[in-house]
């Protein structure tokens, strides 16, 4: 097929608009670059009517919500899930692997919980502790002055807490506990959990003239409408289209399906399809930076093939795709008797919990490496589908009967109505060479691009950290007078452990290093076997900590703009 | 154009036109639109195409419309503030059969199952039947011990989507006294309500929070990361 030439060349292609990629476009824009800025989905901009999703009412849906196109609900901001229309994706060796994809502009920090979280010391030197997987090539004092960069660009909430491992930052004022909360608390607590408050990317205080304050209506899943939290789009792509000049163009629907390079092996650009004409075309920039998403950016690295590449632009370790791993999880749900018959009141709050667990324990009393942190939910939040399902289950703790039908469901209804409390770990796995992914040579996307492949197994690192995980919240609920809602999976079922996907935090499929036959990229992300390529989302990471990515992702990427800008200042690149 | 005028051609055009309207009668076609322009939020061009075909659709059959509405009447009776029609549960099943083909079997056999029913016990269709006739007739399916069967399957799915209906319409919410889902400033737990539960918030924490009277001040930090402003 012929490939359109784009007349105009950039210094830098940026492909995928998300957390890393928003980010390089912003730095990158800011320092006088030229940047093409690639998209794969649609432009979103969650403050315009067509498009927005906030303050809306369960009944403005005639599903009232129910997620039937959406997993997390048809109020929520993710065009695309686990599953997307004509874009497959296969497994291998009974693997079951879920791989979320968000196809819009700012990608899925549209959507994410905000909860941002530093990397402690710790976290980068986890071999030097336990023996198991690899030190990072950096530490963090390399990356702490991006994390108060990013903190004080894009707000994140806290409280000094002078935790070893959970380093303090430039924090935004956080807010006070609603009632279940105070409940975990105590519960929490009483079972030597720490609890701190939330350090969630949310706006409690103004942070400047662009974006608004938090109003507490809760949905922050849905893209704030006043750019009160973050989203890459929002906060990153739109502020660097007003600074810029000129200098950014936003290229939307258009798939990149792989890094081109000239007769030499280097490489001078992208070919991307235009999902509205379906034709191929072609941009030359100078730098290319993939920032698609670990997995998507393996993907178009091993969709690379060149005589001077062949397996791969990137690949000459065999290594874009090994590493690949996601966070551990287990959720339990806690039936608290005394948060029966509440009194209302609004407690929407910000888009997440305001209370949370950092890791607490010392792994040489355990029988599981490496930790996990407890998220909470729960409260008097608005109604949606699914909302009364076997409405007075709960009954049987009670000793009453169950079921039944008339005035008694309106009251039990009420009764019942924010008095359960949900519990969820999030840990870090070990990151294992055995679990990748890789190209599937028999299937295509609708776009005719070779879909991926996955190979992934836990082992028993993880099952016993999610068997620590229910017992942990088995002590909490019962401390309060709760009773648990469902029996504890056992070993059988990996004790409730997560399929892994389910937690959408994959990481490590380009993984950095100082060796480049056992890594992907340097410790400034950048390709060993090309220097003008870099990756700037999830896929360097060499672990992910038992902390959410996006932060750290964001810092990387910021460290490694300055990088780009520097090395075109002396023309190595 | 009156905004509303707007927003119907921009649904129209955005669909394209290889759709199912082409068929429609003008008179129908207007009440399609009434029903699409209930639904404004931000949807794909994809998700509007599938919502308009499906409400383009009829599933349930007037006899069986009016079944459950009286079935739904029975299970949630009408309060001061709310009931059945209000909370448009009828509508609201007949687009959820749509929207999610596995429920259509178990309500469309359970919505027979029932006149079979009363035909064999009272002589009567369920809708000709008494209201305590028909009470009797759940009565036999609303407590499902252990095993439920076919019938008692059928009566749970359907009060579950009787009672989300209703308590995620306008006149449930408020019937549910949920005071959320508008722009306010959270400053925490009532006093009173804390008071009852015999909570606080700790005297070590109070620190650490917002003073909501400062939050559109620029947020300033020292060197050290503590906010001066």
């Amino acid at each position: 097929m012929e490939i359109i030439e784009n007349k105009k060349s950039y210094d830098v292609v940026i492909v995928g608009s998300g957390a890393g990629g928003g980010m390089a476009t912003k730095i990158l824009t800011d320092n006088g670059l030229n940047v093409a800025l690639m998209e794969a989905g649609p432009f979103f901009d969650p403050a315009n009517p067509e498009q927005r999703l906030h303050l809306k009412w369960p009944y403005e849906s005639p599903r009232r919500g129910r997620g039937t196109t959406r997993a997390f609900g048809e109020f929520h901001a993710s065009y695309g899930d686990w599953k997307l229309d004509g874009e497959p994706y296969n497994m291998k060796n009974d693997t079951k692997f879920y791989w979320w994809r968000s196809r819009m502009l700012g990608g899925r920090t549209n959507h994410w919980g905000r909860i941002s979280l530093r990397f402690g010391p710790n976290d980068f030197k986890r071999k030097s502790i336990d023996g198991l997987g690899d030190n990072w090539p950096i530490g963090y004092e390399d990356i702490k002055p991006y994390y108060d960069k990013v903190d004080k660009l894009i707000g994140v909430t806290g409280s000094k807490e002078n935790i070893y491992n959970e380093p303090d930052g430039f924090f935004l004022p956080p807010v006070k506990p609603r009632l279940h909360e105070l409940y975990y608390k105590k519960g929490a607590e009483k079972a030597g959990v720490k609890v701190i408050p939330s350090r969630l990317s949310m706006l409690t205080k103004r942070i400047n003239n662009d974006r608004g304050v938090c109003y507490y209506c809760g949905q922050c899943g849905r893209s704030c409408g006043i750019y009160a939290d973050f989203s890459a789009s929002s906060c990153l792509v739109f502020p660097a289209q007003r600074s810029s000049q000129g200098r950014l163009d936003l290229y939307v629907n258009s798939m990149v399906r792989e890094v081109k390079v000239n007769k030499q092996g280097k490489p001078t650009g992208i070919i991307y399809i235009n999902k509205d004409d379906n034709k191929e075309y072609s941009i030359t920039a100078k730098v290319i930076i993939l920032a698609a998403s670990a997995c998507e950016s393996a993907r178009i690295l091993l969709n690379s093939k060149s005589s001077q590449h062949p397996t791969g632009l990137g690949n000459s370790s065999n290594m874009v795709g090994k590493y690949l791993h996601d966070s551990t999880g287990a959720d339990r749900m806690g039936f608290i008797p005394d948060l029966m018959n509440r009194k209302t009141y609004n407690e929407d709050g910000l888009g997440g919990m305001h209370l949370y667990s950092p890791w607490w324990l010392d792994n040489e009393k355990l029988d599981f490496p490496r930790g996990y942190h407890i998220e909470i939910g729960g409260g008097l939040g608005v109604p949606m589908y699914g909302f009364g399902f076997n409405f007075n289950s709960l009954n049987k703790y009670l000793g009453l009967e169950t079921g039944g039908y008339g005035e008694n469901i309106r009251k039990d209804i009420k009764k019942f109505y924010g008095s359960t409390l949900y519990l969820a770990g999030r840990g870090e796995s070990i990151a294992r060479i055995d679990n990748y992914c890789e190209i599937d040579p028999n299937t295509k996307d609708k776009y005719g691009i070779p879909v991926l492949r996955f190979n992934y197994k836990w082992s028993d690192h993880e099952r016993k950290q999610a068997k620590h995980m229910n017992e942990t919240f088995e002590e909490i609920i019962s401390n309060i007078g709760g009773h648990m809602m469902w029996s504890a999976p056992g070993k059988d079922q990996d004790y409730g452990l997560k399929s892994p996907g389910e937690i959408i935090h994959e990481v490590g499929t380009t993984r950095m290093g100082d060796d480049p036959n056992k890594s992907v990229v340097n410790k400034f992300e950048q390709l060993h076997d090309a220097n003008n390529v870099f990756i700037v989302d999830g896929g360097p990471f060499v672990s992910q900590a038992d902390k959410n990515p996006t932060w750290t992702i964001m810092a990387l990427s910021w460290r490694t703009s300055e990088y780009i800008v520097e090395e075109l200042k002396k023309q190595n690149i | 154009m009156k905004r509303r005028d707007s927003i119907k051609t921009l649904i129209i055009t955005s669909l394209g036109s290889s759709l199912v309207l082409e068929g429609c009668l003008p008179k129908e076609k207007e009440i399609i639109y009434e029903k699409i322009w209930k639904y404004q939020y931000g949807r794909t061009p994809e998700e509007k195409k599938r919502d308009l075909e499906l409400l383009n659709k009829t599933f349930f059959t007037k006899d069986e419309m009016k079944k459950i509405k009286t079935l739904a009447n029975l299970i949630l009776p009408p309060s001061p503030i709310g009931n059945i029609e209000k909370a448009e549960v009828p509508e609201f099943i007949e687009f959820i059969v749509k929207d999610v083909p596995s429920f259509q079997k178990t309500i469309r056999d359970g919505l027979i199952w029932i006149d079979v029913y009363c035909k064999n016990t009272f002589n009567n269709t369920f809708i000709e039947s008494s209201e305590d006739e028909q009470k009797k007739l759940l009565n036999s399916i609303a407590f499902p011990k252990s095993d439920k069967t076919k019938e008692e399957i059928f009566f749970s799915t359907f009060r579950d989507l009787v009672v989300t209906g209703y308590f995620t319409s306008k006149v449930g919410i408020k019937d549910l006294e949920y005071k959320g889902n508008q722009p306010n400033v959270w400053d925490g737990v009532p006093k009173e309500i804390l008071k009852e539960h015999g909570l606080s918030y700790d005297k070590s924490w109070e620190s650490k929070f917002i003073d909501q009277s400062k939050r559109n001040d620029i947020a300033v930090w020292d060197d050290e990361g503590n906010l001066i402003s």
